[in-house]
């Protein structure tokens, strides 16, 4: 491998590697999305499951 | 990206001047532009956040610059590899090209520390749009000051009278700029929809709470 063969390679593994950070970072927040979703619905659920009793106290 | 990749190491021949090292010019040039679309894109989102207080604006002119900076950042790494390759240094301070890519970076940089220095509200959002109004005004400057310069030894690709490469390497490099822009687009909308899904899951916790 030739110096400018290795610089090139250099270059190309640079951007490559950014584009890979970058779509992990996303992934990553995707995945806290979605538990952040699931938390959500739960307490949806549990609160749907509660509102009857607080209607019938009221 | 992968069409660009196949015509940059499989199909464009060797430079005459510059020889194989001359493949980077494929994608750094088509990063840097990309970058000054992103500071453009920025900008246009500021002006219709401050102009017709369009709900969003604000949200889509951060992600852009955002992401303006990060192909900034590249340009900057794939131009100092390849200055090393054919000039000999990793940065030159004399190239005006280079110091004014630079200070157009690290004012985007500052962006973001003013924004996270504010408050989220409309206050924040204005200064941001002002802040990234006036950063527009840096991107002719920096793209013309390889044309202003008298003494340069930064490369001109394209003048006045018309690209100075042909055939396969101006088709070489509008693919590679096409997938530069492509890149751009989607990760604007994916980084977009995250931030909007994130911010409405905000309000939905709050009123859950």
């Amino acid at each position: 491998m030739t110096t400018a063969e290795k610089y090139v390679a250099a270059a190309y593994l640079v951007v490559f590697l950014a584009v890979l950070a970058y779509v992990l970072i996303i992934a990553l927040k995707l995945v806290r999305l979605e538990r952040e979703v699931a938390e959500l619905t739960e307490l949806a659920a549990a609160r749907e499951e509660r509102e009857p009793e607080l209607t019938s106290v009221g | 990206m992968a069409a660009s990749i196949a015509l940059v190491f499989f199909v464009v021949p060797d430079d005459a001047d510059q020889g194989f090292s001359q493949r980077i010019f494929y994608f750094h040039v088509p990063i840097a532009l990309t970058a000054y679309v992103c500071f453009g894109w920025g900008g246009w989102k500021a002006f219709l956040h401050l102009w017709k207080r369009r709900p969003g604006a604000d949200l889509e002119s951060y992600v852009a610059i955002h992401l303006g900076v990060i192909f900034g950042a590249l340009t900057l790494l794939t131009g100092s590899i390849w200055a090393k390759i054919s000039w000999g240094h990793w940065w030159l301070w004399s190239e005006n090209q280079l110091v004014l890519f630079l200070v157009l970076f690290l004012f985007y940089c500052a962006y973001f520390m003013l924004r996270f220095s504010v408050e989220d509200g409309p206050a924040r959002a204005n200064l941001c749009a002002v802040y990234a109004l006036f950063g527009v005004v840096l991107i002719p400057v920096s793209f013309l000051a390889i044309r202003l310069a008298q003494h340069f030894i930064h490369p001109v690709v394209f003048t006045r009278h018309g690209p100075r490469v042909h055939g396969t390497m101006l088709f070489t490099f509008c693919v590679s700029w096409a997938a530069m822009l492509t890149l751009f687009a989607t990760l604007y909308q994916v980084e977009l929809a995250g931030k909007r899904l994130d911010s409405r899951l905000r309000e939905l916790r709050e009123l859950l709470a």
